[in-house]
């Protein structure tokens, strides 16, 4: 697959893991394309953060409401639970603080929608085994000096990350460098070896408010209850 | 000239109204300071034609030194409308779609009341018994104008600068009769700095002695000296140190080497003073000093956000265009951001862009075509949004 067809693939699954008429905060728009997408097959309300002045204008120009900053600066000022869905296409890698940003998402986001490569790929595997090199693939194109992906991370690290971080997976569809789509969770061997691409829907652990009576009052703690 | 009440039977989609003067004859305007303006009159001038359903009216305010010559040809300066780069037809703000309205604001001095227009019912000046003014203030008025015009909804509230405090100020007081605004290179509050060079260019007019406590008009003089110097100052600060050197450098002015006195020996001696002459043939000296003082009393820093979240006006529907410029130090980024920080806190429609270029808060005025490109397509597409 080439780049462009496959930012489309993923934005055509996302698509499908969102509910009509919802509100969705797109990071890393570039020039909307998604937001596009998904106000006109979803019906969405969507903003826009992009680092890239230049798409920045170009999506603002195109008349979607995009912030111009970085996200990992920038997340801060949006309040809880303010969008439905966050989503963070093929850009954690390029984050410099990752599971704080994940965190973030879920702060903002009643969901979050996250894309990412996956470093376990067997190709990716393959090129570090033999011939013992920094692998650049149709995925991860740049040498390692000059690659805006500094946290390589494969589908194993990321659901391991879930798990500490109490992360629900509600939805992951896996893609193998032919553009085939499985469904992760239940392909039970070889999903890190054999998914180029992950795309996962997240959100926190279902929980219980729970209840501490005071004499007087009754408080309820919104917190996420650990295993 | 056209009184109001013919303009409100003769204003229609067809009737084309080049330059006009909208009086307000006892209105009694109640100030933000308490006093009060018994009437006043507006000078505005209109773009393009209002289509039938009143929905593509777009309001431009002008910047400290402005005036409602937005396009077109100014009679005062005989040169182009201080924005006929980005108001016109094709123009990026299109008067072949949008109907455009830009007024001189109150307390100016081309035409709108201010310092120096007769005081009711005399035949004296007001100078300096013509009372503080806001922006609020101006605002007001701008909206009684809008209501004149039996415009009920503007589409969009465009300014830079002071221009972008009014736009502000639209948002804040009368979410409920626009739908959008541009927002550029301003800020929630005039800083420390702003209002420590403003005060220096009022200490400029003030201590002419010429200036006499603003009755100059009364011997046909004006203070031009400390005018001049105070434009001379606040150009500074429109600049920026890159652009400056690009332009002047420490080049010579008419001559090869230096002359050891006080002449204008650099270019950028020579350029200031032939800013400075040319704003006293212009501007007025009092109006100076009234909106420059309304610019420092412009204070949203606190109240901004509660006025967004709490007001009983709706404001949810509005979308903002924030923009601002990398090199621009007298409104700088991080005063924009602040505004679109409180903005998407409460989850509104904001776009927000800071512009790469050396030219400094001057930048709205002048050669961006990132700026052009982003108020084409907000107004374009979100005129088409609210079309369908």
């Amino acid at each position: 697959m080439n780049k462009i067809n496959s930012i489309r693939k993923d934005w055509s699954l996302i698509e499908t893991l969102i509910a009509p008429d919802r509100k969705i905060l797109d990071i890393g728009c570039g020039d909307g394309g998604l937001m596009e997408q998904l106000e006109n097959n979803r019906n969405a309300i969507t903003h826009g953060i992009e680092l890239n002045r230049d798409l920045a204008a170009n999506a603002i120009a195109r008349g979607f409401n995009v912030v111009h900053g970085n996200a990992e600066l920038d997340l801060s000022q949006y309040s809880n639970n303010s969008f439905d869905y966050v989503i963070l296409s093929q850009t954690l890698q390029a984050m410099m603080k990752p599971k704080d940003i994940l965190s973030e998402l879920l702060r903002i986001g009643s969901k979050a929608i996250v894309s990412f490569p996956n470093f376990g790929h067997w190709k990716i595997r393959l090129q570090l085994l033999i011939s013992g090199k920094m692998p650049v693939t149709e995925s991860l194109p740049y040498t390692w000096y000059d690659t805006p992906n500094i946290h390589f991370f494969t589908i194993k690290d990321f659901l391991n990350l879930c798990n500490e971080m109490n992360i629900v997976i509600e939805k992951s569809i896996g893609l193998t460098s032919k553009g085939r789509q499985f469904d992760i969770s239940e392909s039970i061997s070889g999903v890190n070896f054999f998914t180029h691409e992950a795309i996962f829907l997240l959100s926190y652990k279902n929980f219980e408010p729970i209840k501490i009576k005071s004499s007087k009052k009754v408080f309820a703690k919104n917190s996420v209850i650990a295993n | 000239m056209l009184d109001l009440k013919d303009m409100n039977t003769k204003f229609s989609t067809d009737t084309k109204l080049e330059s006009e003067i909208a009086y307000f004859e006892n209105i009694n305007l109640k100030l933000e300071s308490g006093d009060i303006i018994a009437s006043f009159k507006l000078a505005f001038k209109t773009f393009g034609k209002l289509n039938t359903d009143k929905s593509n009216a777009i309001l431009v305010c002008h910047a400290l030194t402005g005036d409602q010559y937005v396009a077109g040809n100014n009679p005062i300066t005989g040169r182009e409308g201080w924005w006929s780069r980005m108001v016109g037809p094709n123009k990026p703000v299109d008067t072949n779609k949008f109907f455009v309205i830009c007024s001189n604001v109150l307390g100016g001095c081309s035409g709108s009341t201010g310092p120096k227009e007769l005081q009711n019912g005399s035949d004296v000046a007001y100078g300096g018994d013509f009372p503080s003014v806001t922006i609020k203030d101006m605002v007001k008025a701008q909206s009684l104008l809008i209501e004149s015009l039996n415009i009920e909804k503007l589409f969009s509230v465009i300014g830079g600068s002071m221009g972008a405090m009014q736009a502000l100020q639209w948002a804040i007081d009368f979410p409920d009769k626009i739908l959008n605004i541009i927002h550029i290179a301003g800020a929630l509050k005039h800083s420390a700095q702003n209002i420590a060079f403003h005060e220096v260019g009022r200490q400029a007019i003030m201590s002419d002695p010429i200036w006499k406590n603003g009755k100059y008009f009364e011997n046909n003089e004006v203070p031009e000296r400390g005018l001049s110097v105070a434009r001379m100052i606040a150009h500074i600060t429109y600049l920026s140190e890159n652009a400056m050197h690009r332009k002047f450098g420490r080049k010579l002015q008419s001559r090869d080497i230096i002359s050891f006195g006080f002449d204008a020996d650099f270019q950028v001696e020579s350029y200031l003073r032939y800013q400075g002459k040319s704003f006293v043939e212009r501007f007025d000296a009092n109006s100076y000093l009234y909106l420059t003082r309304a610019m420092d009393y412009f204070d949203h820093d606190e109240t901004f956000r509660k006025n967004i979240e709490f007001s009983h006006n709706p404001n949810n529907h509005l979308k903002y265009l924030i923009v601002s410029f990398t090199s621009d130090w007298l409104f700088p980024t991080i005063e924009s951001k602040m505004i679109v920080n409180q903005l998407n806190s409460l989850s509104r429609e904001v776009s927000f862009l800071e512009i790469d270029t050396d030219k400094g808060h001057d930048s709205f005025l002048l050669e961006e075509p990132q700026l052009d490109d982003v108020i084409k397509g907000f107004l374009t597409n979100n005129f088409a949004k609210i079309d369908e």
